[in-house]
């Protein structure tokens, strides 16, 4: 069997730079697994693609003002992740129409702005690097770094996990008992943005909602309870990570939207494979 | 009490070196700060925990000259009505004549522009509202006894451990809105009739002094209005208050002792028999085809 043991181990045996890939892909799918399901299950999917751009314009600044710095380019993603998270729940809170429009205005304001900022100090290459990551390019800092900020995520979503998940199903119920609760709603676009931002360095701004998003969208087939969906999902997205670095690998494709697409195949797999759910999963939503 | 003094104190402390008064007060302040600090972040994140607290004796509430404004619209004007202690009560009127508003305000969940509402003393989680379900998200993934379990969040609040009773807690309040073995059943796998016996299954584990219902009725089938009416109508025997916004005036009649005839001003208030008048009726703006039903 030295020949499946050549294809599925040997890349990661022989090259340093292929170890650090994965370790990356399980410390992200570890986050992206249980954010990634609460965010689907809220119907934000939306606003979590928007939230993924907004972490551009940030990182942008930080690479016009401090070159390749990764600290520089997560703190300004960070900063700017967070204020257009504040942002969307006050018009969140508004209940106005516009909601869905606004939001996609700040994701092409964000991606406009970051295109820009990037391009007033930096190359093609850098714009490149920023909008589609580099995940082989993950050294032991960057993996630091993306391992911190997953771990902050998964411990904070866990402590405040029973509120989360009342304010998701019934925000006035949560507002009654405890005379306010609407901080959570903050804290969790939060929780999406550190998530993003330790998935930024590696699929960049344009991608890193995709290992987000895809895994979690696909566990959603297979169970409607959200615990064994966030399992299903966190291993979805460490073997999707699995099967495109390899497929990256053998055939010189870029890592990041290899990854990407063999998460789309997953899910719709997953889509076309499902047990038949009286159309549970399509109900209506309620106003 | 006398600030400049103690404040001159302090300085003259500063200067004649007696450093050791100057760090007992500035121990004292961290010491206050960091309790006021803790206050405030346990009530951002961590409100109405609350184990301590008894059932209270259900307090009377009393509406002075209320008034609730959405942007430029007033929803409810100069409202002044009491719900004494132990009452049932129901509050109709025509669409959008205020009813939710003023349950809202009630609540605590609106504020009021102008006027306020008298408590009696009694502690926030004496209160238990049940909102209209369509603010409720019915498709997200969760199943009807963690949906029941949030009933009691003044006994586990945001992060405590729940209590080894809560299970039955939850069964028995199933059992209550005949939902027996429903436990594990996702939300969104249940009718419109069955998920309001949910609503009143959380409702009975809030064991609140006060009830507020929304609508509580509204677009369900007769069985299961009248299995919940008699609860309501225990919880009345019980000696809670209780306030009903409702449409059917004859269930009014039948079952509510009090109404609050509501449209944007109040238009009577007290014994159902007298608030429920032809006069009273026409004045609130209610078709003719409403008043010959009642």
């Amino acid at each position: 069997m030295t020949g499946a043991e050549d294809i599925l181990l040997e890349p990661f045996a022989a090259y340093g730079f292929m170890r650090s890939a994965l370790v990356g892909i399980v410390a992200m799918a570890l986050a992206n697994g249980p954010i990634g399901v609460l965010l689907l299950a809220r119907r934000m999917s939306l606003v979590g693609d928007v939230l993924s751009h907004a972490v551009m314009p940030g990182a942008a600044l930080g690479f016009a003002f401090a070159g390749y710095s990764l600290l520089a380019l997560s703190a300004g993603g960070v900063v700017t992740g967070l204020v257009v998270a504040v942002l969307s729940s006050a018009i969140a809170r508004l209940r106005s129409p516009q909601e869905e429009v606004s939001l996609v205005v700040f994701y092409l304001l964000s991606l406009a702005v970051g295109v820009l900022l990037v391009t007033w100090r930096g190359s093609n290459v850098d714009l490149m690097h920023v909008l589609f990551g580099t995940i082989l390019a993950v050294d032991i800092p960057t993996l630091v770094l993306m391992a911190l900020l997953a771990s902050v995520s998964v411990l904070a979503l866990a402590a405040a996990y029973r509120p989360l998940l009342l304010e998701s199903v019934d925000p006035a119920f949560l507002q009654s008992v405890s005379g306010g609760g609407r901080v959570y709603r903050v804290v969790f676009l939060a929780l999406v943005v550190l998530d993003l931002v330790a998935g930024f360095e590696a699929f960049g701004t344009l991608l890193a909602v995709g290992p987000l998003l895809l895994p979690a969208a696909a566990a959603r087939c297979w169970t409607a309870r959200l615990a064994p969906s966030i399992a299903l999902s966190t291993g979805l997205g460490i073997l999707s990570g699995y099967i495109g670095l390899l497929l990256s690998f053998f055939f010189n494709l870029p890592s990041g939207p290899t990854i990407v697409l063999i998460g789309g195949v997953v899910y719709l797999l997953s889509l076309s494979l499902r047990r038949y759910r009286t159309g549970r999963t399509i109900a209506p939503q309620p106003a | 009490m006398d600030g400049r003094g103690e404040r001159l104190d302090r300085v003259r402390a500063v200067l004649s070196g007696r450093t050791d008064t100057v760090w007992r007060a500035a121990q004292q302040a961290a010491g206050s700060g960091m309790e006021r600090a803790r206050l405030y972040l346990s009530r951002l994140f961590d409100g109405g925990y609350d184990p301590h607290v008894g059932t209270a004796a259900p307090p009377a509430i009393a509406c002075a000259d209320l008034t609730v404004s959405y942007h430029a619209t007033r929803a409810i004007e100069n409202v002044s009505v009491e719900f004494p202690s132990g009452s049932m009560t129901a509050v109709i009127g025509p669409n959008g004549g205020g009813k939710s508003t003023l349950l809202k305000a009630i609540a605590g969940i609106l504020r009021p522009n102008q006027g306020r509402v008298d408590y009696d003393g009694a502690a926030p989680r004496a209160f238990a509202y049940l909102p209209q379900s369509d603010e409720v998200d019915r498709g997200f993934p969760i199943s009807v006894g963690e949906f029941v379990a949030f009933g009691g969040w003044h006994g586990f609040g945001a992060f405590s451990p729940v209590s080894d009773a809560l299970g039955d807690e939850i069964r028995e309040a199933l059992a209550t809105v005949g939902l027996r073995d429903a436990e594990e059943r996702p939300i969104d796998a249940l009718s419109v009739g069955q998920f309001r016996r949910v609503l009143f299954a959380r409702l009975a584990l809030q064991r609140a002094a006060v009830l507020l219902l929304d609508e509580p009725f509204a677009g369900i089938d007769a069985t299961t209005t009248a299995d919940l009416l008699r609860l309501v109508e225990e919880w009345h025997v019980d000696g809670r208050t209780i306030i009903a916004v409702l449409h059917d005036l004859s269930q009014v009649e039948r079952h509510f002792p009090r109404s609050v005839l509501l449209a944007r001003r109040c238009i009577a208030a007290g014994e159902t028999a007298t608030v429920l008048t032809a006069e009273s009726l026409a004045q609130a703006g209610f078709a003719s085809a409403a008043i010959d039903a009642a």
